[in-house]
């Protein structure tokens, strides 16, 4: 029997109370929010319980939002896959400014590993107990975190492609 | 600070130092890449060598990395096609298709069967075109560029297709939001037909040509290994997982694009080596080209793309000689589409295994977030603990048969 959006919700319900909160649906995929100090006890129990048997970290990704309260400025979104009842789940965490900080997974997935360097070289998220929180993909040198909405794309003192001359400012684009 | 964090040449003179005495050899240290011909790409890898076999490793990537998912947070929806296109560049329209649908999905757009099946055929010649580089790559770092130079000219024929279909040959930027930019010509068809005629007689003397020969067999058979479970925890997907005996695919476990009408099996290796991942990659050839002929044969009359007028460029005579259409090609390309304030995550399987789309939207122009799921990302970390204790010819089998493709590695 496949196993059902219903059946996740109550077992994690059950287990781990208000820590696990905002279950909906969004198009294919069952999205819900975990405390993100709770975040290694709840993927331990997806990976290793007998009936959720979500084997598999499919992504992990950072996110940033500048304009909201302070606790929830940045979050941490992991899609998880079950192979053998073929359901996908998205766990959200959010995390407070300006220190964003997360227990790691990469001792229960090995392939968070990379994933997780990679937030943190993006974003500034800091993973407890990440073996080698360094950056990957930019220089060791940098020092801000680009995908930040704050960090600018390009140069801000190109004049040559400038947008309000099609009713679009910084604000509104 | 933990000692992971060093440099690797920083933390491989304290090893050096050590060995030499506890017993008096001499290890190395061995800067393989960036730019090195077999490395097919680039990216570093720093081993620690004991004569010719590798202690450890540790890679560096990040040299072309060119921010592609801040970039897709600055552009509209259909500026983000050309950046698909550099992820993955041995299979593009694989990650022009998958980012269409990623945005069909998010818009709610039914696209019509015609234009499904012919995504369909475009996507496994992409998958063909990247096994034919992956396996044939392969011969060439153990020591046979025959089998190489013999069928590299039918990717030369596939991309003709590719130019026939959409102008471009190597980085696509193929098909539009609901289906394709115009309907395949004529000629397009006929380079497909003999591009089934002429290709497998080809790719079986190619097989013949490696798949029984005793020096590769020598060369590929337990190198670089792993198991099953280490592969899923790593976040194999694709050939590579396959190859290691696991059959999920994306294509079968969450068919898109109509993979659902076609009969095709999956191909499964055993031990993971580079031996089984050579295997696995020829089997999936046979496979997509059975795919290619059922589509072919089935192929739907009808509409190319969906009616989508918000969303589909409307055709130039009609920009040219009428109002409407040129106020809706303006806002189109101008980006000022509605889009619904909504999240999605689509994977289609990729050369190299699953690709997916993670878009958030807020109603704006542009994408809030984009994340793309490389795979080569995900699984190059395996690649260390895979040649530790392997020689050093054989950690290039290996890199070779992962089919690590740098622009996807970095995005």
């Amino acid at each position: 029997m496949a196993l059902e959006n219903s059946v996740i919700l109550r077992t994690l319900t059950d287990q781990f109370g208000s820590a696990v909160s905002d279950f909906q649906q969004i198009h294919d995929i069952l999205t819900f929010e975990v405390e993100s100090n709770s975040i290694s006890e709840v993927m331990s129990f997806l990976r290793d319980n007998q009936t959720m048997r979500f084997n598999f970290l499919t992504t992990l990704c950072g996110m940033h939002f500048p304009d909201a309260a302070k606790e929830r400025q940045f979050s941490v979104v992991y899609h998880m896959h079950n192979w053998i009842d073929n359901v996908r789940i998205r766990i959200k965490c959010y995390l407070s400014a300006p220190y964003p900080e997360i227990e790691t997974v990469s001792n229960l997935f090995l392939s968070a590993n990379w994933q997780e360097r990679e937030t943190y070289d993006f974003y500034g998220i800091i993973f407890k107990g990440h073996p080698q929180l360094k950056r990957i993909l930019n220089m060791d040198e940098m020092v801000s975190f680009p995908m930040r909405k704050e960090f600018p794309m390009e140069d801000g003192g190109r004049t040559d492609k400038d947008d309000r001359f099609f009713g679009r400012t910084t604000d509104n684009c | 600070m933990s000692d992971l964090l060093l440099p690797p040449e920083l933390r491989y003179a304290g090893i050096i130092e050590a060995r030499k005495n506890e017993d008096g050899s001499e290890l190395s240290i061995l800067n393989l890449g960036p730019t090195h011909p077999a490395t097919h790409g680039i990216f570093q890898n720093i081993l620690l060598m004991d004569g010719e076999r590798i202690i450890d490793g540790e890679g560096t990537v990040g040299y072309i990395h060119r921010a592609f998912e801040k970039i897709a947070e600055n552009r509209p929806f259909y500026q983000i096609t050309p950046l698909t296109d550099r992820m993955n560049y041995c299979s593009a329209p694989i990650n022009n298709m998958g980012w269409w649908m990623t945005m069909e999905k998010a818009l709610g757009i039914e696209v019509p069967k015609r234009a499904q099946y012919l995504r369909v055929i475009v996507m496994e010649l992409a998958r063909i075109a990247d096994h034919i580089i992956c396996n044939s790559v392969l011969g060439v770092d153990t020591g046979a560029l025959t089998g190489f130079l013999y069928v590299f000219q039918y990717r030369e024929k596939i991309y003709e297709i590719y130019e026939e279909i959409c102008g471009a040959r190597l980085t696509t930027n193929m098909g539009r939001l609901g289906g394709f930019e115009r309907d395949w010509s004529p000629l397009a068809f006929e380079k497909l037909n003999t591009l089934l005629e002429e290709f497998p007689p080809i790719w079986r003397e190619f097989e013949n040509l490696l798949t029984r020969n005793r020096i590769f067999m020598d060369r590929t058979i337990n190198v670089g290994p792993i198991s099953a479970e280490k592969a899923i925890s790593y976040g194999f997907t694709g050939p590579n997982l396959r190859a290691a005996g696991v059959d999920y695919d994306v294509r079968v476990m969450q068919p898109y694009s109509s993979y659902e009408d076609f009969e095709f099996e999956i191909p499964v290796g055993k031990s993971g080596d580079t031996y089984d991942r050579f295997c696995v990659r020829n089997e999936e050839v046979w496979q997509s080209l059975s795919i290619i002929k059922q589509a072919l044969a089935k192929l739907p009359e009808g509409p190319y793309h969906a009616d989508v007028p918000d969303y589909y460029l409307p055709p130039k005579d009609e920009v040219y000689h009428n109002m409407e259409a040129l106020i809706y090609h303006f806002k189109i390309v101008m980006g000022e589409v509605p889009v619904p304030v909504t999240e999605v995550y689509h994977p289609v399987e990729g050369g190299n295994g699953e690709l997916g789309f993670y878009l958030v939207t807020d109603g704006s122009r542009t994408a809030y977030r984009l994340h793309f799921r490389r795979p080569c990302f995900i699984y190059y970390q395996a690649f260390n603990e895979m040649v530790r204790g392997q020689m050093l010819s054989d950690a290039i089998a290996t890199l070779s048969s992962l089919n690590v493709i740098a622009g996807e590695l970095d995005a």
